[in-house]
């Protein structure tokens, strides 16, 4: 998008800078587990309030041994993955036995969101970034202007004020698939009820040692009918 | 047409407490782990402290990105410095490293509140103070990052530093033994993390004297 900044004294030069995101993927969970790393992405993307877009794959693998899962705009995102695409491609290139591991992608995407925030033109996301290499589990996250960590457990967006608590009090060393499958979805299931840009449609991905799977979308069960929520007004009538 | 306001900030402040002290022969340098954003914690296990050069510890708190670009472009000229004198880095020279890394961005700071500590070239304890832009002084003791405020009056009152305006210079470096030292830091901590929220989780200790270098950590409280 070309904007004209006013510094600019009337010739037509013009600095792209991105100021605000337009299509937008919510929360991203990852969480590591006995075999590997477990994570789970809505598959919506809003034009501000519109739930536009409800069929967006936010979590892609990366190479042999990584995955990444995406919040926030959409086409950085895709930018992002036509980078990784480009690092992954040279790599094989080489030829060499050796493959980029998740350590090495996540500081590769570190420094990426870095550089763009130090040139004032971000990439518009949250990114998480799992897998496992040599037996060796890796789970990172890194913003929109280059704060990065690993931890066992990481969220993006409203996911940190939702899913996190859930997590810390949850999550534990060597947690099975399925026990794992269900925490995620406790905390999906919580974002749903809680965070307004969240779709009922999502996947799960894992990485092991063996490889990548993505699941099938699919929806989770909601429960409407708590009594809290029945005749919302009764004992203060006129109110909503 | 109005002129367009930025709406975000390529700073952000990730919280926690640093503080190096320095003895005869010693050096102890601490910091938190807890990285914060906002009121909401990322992680409770994050290290501030850097290891630059044999002799030579750092530890800064604020921006995160920044902290860690900082810690990169140094540890990289060290590893030049190393090629080309076939020798460490003193404490003293990284010193000044750090000062004209951090004032070559002035107009675009790193935003790292940074103690160097180490042993200087007799081997006594010391410890350099920073602010974001590059000045820096020597010291005998130090604090920066969230905490500071409540860590800094405490280590006034107890390691009675002489005034900079004596003649002859006093020597600032505590007469405390190393364990005592360590004693005191892990007091400052535990009562940083009592009032200031960015504080907390837990605390890692780094000792650096004429053996080498090492590690301990203490449990802070989470809340």
């Amino acid at each position: 998008m070309k904007l004209l900044d006013s510094t600019d004294s009337g010739n037509n030069s013009s600095i792209e800078r991105t100021q605000y995101p337009y299509v937008t993927g919510t929360s991203v969970i990852g969480i590591k587990y006995k075999d590997g790393i477990l994570m789970a992405a809505d598959m919506g993307a809003s034009y501000g309030s519109t739930l536009r877009y409800k069929s967006v794959e936010r979590v892609k693998p990366v190479g042999k041994h990584s995955l990444i899962g995406a919040s926030g705009e959409i086409s950085d995102f895709q930018e992002i993955l036509r980078s990784l695409d480009e690092l992954i491609l040279y790599d094989n290139m080489w030829d060499d036995g050796n493959s980029l591991g998740p350590k090495e992608v996540h500081n590769y995407l570190t420094r990426m969101m870095y550089n763009r925030r130090n040139k004032f033109d971000p990439l518009w996301n949250s990114l998480v970034l799992g897998g496992v290499k040599n037996g060796q589990k890796y789970l990172g996250m890194v913003s929109m202007i280059g704060v990065h960590f690993e931890d066992n457990h990481v969220a993006t967006g409203f996911g940190n004020h939702l899913a996190r608590p859930i997590l810390r009090d949850e999550w534990h060393e060597n947690l099975t698939f399925e026990d794992g499958v269900k925490l995620l979805e406790k905390c999906m299931r919580v974002l749903l009820y809680r965070d307004r840009s969240a779709v009922n449609k999502l996947q799960i991905a894992k990485i092991t040692e063996e490889g990548v799977t993505v699941s099938q979308p699919y929806s989770l069960k909601t429960f409407w009918n708590f009594n809290a929520f029945q005749n919302p007004t009764a004992g203060a009538e006129g109110s909503w | 047409m109005t002129k367009q306001q930025a709406n975000w900030s390529p700073y952000d402040n990730n919280g926690g407490t640093c503080v190096a002290i320095a003895g005869a022969d010693y050096c102890v340098i601490a910091a938190d782990t807890r990285m914060s954003t906002g009121y909401s914690i990322l992680t409770r296990d994050y290290s501030k402290i850097c290891k630059l050069a044999d002799k030579c510890v750092m530890a800064s708190s604020g921006f995160q990105a920044d902290v860690k670009a900082l810690q990169k472009v140094l540890s990289a000229r060290h590893l030049i410095y190393q090629h080309q004198h076939n020798k460490q880095m003193s404490c003293p020279a990284m010193g000044q490293l750090l000062s004209n890394t951090l004032y070559y961005k002035r107009f675009f700071p790193y935003y790292s509140f940074n103690v160097l500590g180490g042993l200087d070239n007799e081997g006594k304890g010391c410890v350099y103070t920073y602010d974001a832009v590059g000045s820096y002084e020597r010291v005998g003791y130090s604090s920066q990052g969230s905490g500071a405020t409540l860590i800094t009056p405490f280590l006034d009152n107890q390691l009675k530093s002489p005034s900079p305006l004596l003649l002859p210079a006093k020597d600032a470096v505590t007469p405390l033994s190393e364990t005592e030292a360590i004693d005191l830091v892990k007091t400052c901590f535990a009562s940083a993390t009592e009032r200031d929220i960015y504080t907390g989780d837990k605390l890692e200790i780094v000792v650096l004297n004429a053996d080498g270098i090492c590690r301990e950590y203490m449990e802070l409280r989470k809340d």
